[in-house]
Formats: C-alpha cells, structure tokens, sequence
C-alpha cells in the first residue's frame, strides 16, 4: 500500500517536472505558468477523485494513490511559494499579486466544478 | 540523474506527506490541520533550501533537484488545499474555510520570505 502511494507520488512528481518544463519552453515568459496549470488541473483532477469517492464508487486503494499519491505529487505548495517571493523579489509586485490570487481562486473553482462534474 | 534524484525526492515527500497526514488529527470541526502545518513547513524549507543553494552552497544539481523539487515539491500539496476548501465551503464551516485559506496563503509566503532571509543572512554571516 506505502508503496503504492510513493509510486503515485514518483509519477505526479515527474509529470510535474516535464510538464512545468515543456509548458514553461512554450510560454517563454518569466510568469511561472508551469506551476499555474499543474496546480489548477491537480486540483480538478483531485476534484473529481474526492467527488467519487466520497459516494463510495472508486476504492480506497485508488483514492489513496491517484488522490494522495499523484495529485499530491503533482500539486505543490511550496514550489508556488517560492515562485511568489521570487516575483516579489525581482520587483515584479503586480505579477506575484496575480500569480496568488489566481492561484488560489482558479484552483478552489476548478476543484469545485471536478466535484460538481464527477 | 535527473529522473532518479526526482524518483527517489518524489517517493520520500510523498510518503512523509501521507504519513504525518495520518499521525496529524483532524481537529473536530474537520479543520485540515494536517495539511496546512505540511504546507507551512515545507514553504519555510523551500525558501531557505532554494535561497542557500542559489547562493551561497556548492550542491550537485540533483541534488537541488531532488531535495527541492522532487522532496518538498511532493511533500507539500496544492490540490489538497483547493479540494479542502471547497469542502469546507460545502459543509458551511465558511470561518474555519477562509482561516484555511488565509493561513495557508499568507502564512505560506511569510514563512519561505522568512526561510529565504535566514539562508541569505547565513551567507552574510560567513567568513568563508
């Protein structure tokens, strides 16, 4: 089961790391649109997982590993900490004003319609 | 390199995030106690691991990688937070959904701001 959980934590973390990489190389900006999309479509993802589960049609040992596991992977707080100081930082206030608030807002809508679409 | 050093971070952060949600309590009202000291700690680790790396350690870059990016980025959760959130909302807890978020927010950017300054004032303070 521990196992099962890591490897599903492995395959968000890479997924995390090639995506924010390819979707950074397409978007070519300093805004950080690699964490932007994997945190909002973890959290509709997660959505949808929640959703089912809390209706008793996916198993515990899925939610544990595609919720707990790759969602969580995927997902990262501390990475969307860190970009926002970075903004900060750099003199870019406007930006990591936005960066935030859409974060969190985006993120909390798109876990809402998950829920609401599962 | 790079797979391995995420594989091996990925795997940890993931593990420890799944066992101290475990030995955490959810406090009765369902607050996600749990996931917000997660979230917390691992915005303060990252800002000082990050803010040292850059400048003042000489690390392997996997090993930046796989401690930063590979065992805090999966360590700490963004989904969990959203999914809480709006669980709240729905349960009418509405208090305890915009500490949550507050909390989370705010606190987060203060702690890897604080985790930040202290890896800066250590290089300062270093006589090399």
């Amino acid at each position: 089961m521990i196992w099962l959980i890591g490897l599903g934590g492995v395959a968000g973390t890479l997924s995390r790391y090639y995506a924010g990489k390819w979707i950074s190389a397409k978007t070519g900006s300093h805004y950080p649109w690699g964490t932007w999309f994997i945190n909002i479509s973890g959290s509709f993802i997660l959505g949808i997982l929640f959703a089912l589960y809390a209706r008793h049609e996916i198993p515990d040992l899925v939610w544990t590993v595609a919720g707990t596991g790759f969602c969580g992977g995927y997902t990262t707080f501390s990475t969307f900490g860190y970009e926002t100081i970075q903004l900060v930082q750099k003199g870019e206030r406007r930006k990591a004003v936005i960066y935030v608030v859409s974060s969190v807002a985006v993120g909390i809508l798109f876990a809402f319609i998950g829920m609401k679409l599962a | 390199m790079d797979v391995i050093a995420l594989v091996i971070g990925g795997f940890i952060g993931t593990i420890l995030r799944y066992g101290l949600g475990n030995i955490i309590p959810a406090s009765p009202d369902g607050f996600p106690l749990g996931i917000l000291l997660i979230n917390l700690a691992g915005c303060f680790f990252l800002g000082w691991f990050f803010t040292g790396a850059t400048l003042r350690w000489r690390l392997r870059p996997e090993i930046r990688l796989g401690l930063g990016t590979g065992v805090t980025g999966a360590f700490t959760t963004f989904s969990t937070f959203s999914v809480q959130s709006v669980d709240l909302i729905q349960s009418a807890h509405y208090v305890a959904a915009a500490i949550y978020v507050l909390l989370s927010v705010v606190g987060g950017l203060i702690l890897t701001f604080a985790g930040s300054k202290l890896a800066a004032s250590q290089r300062k303070g270093q006589t090399s």
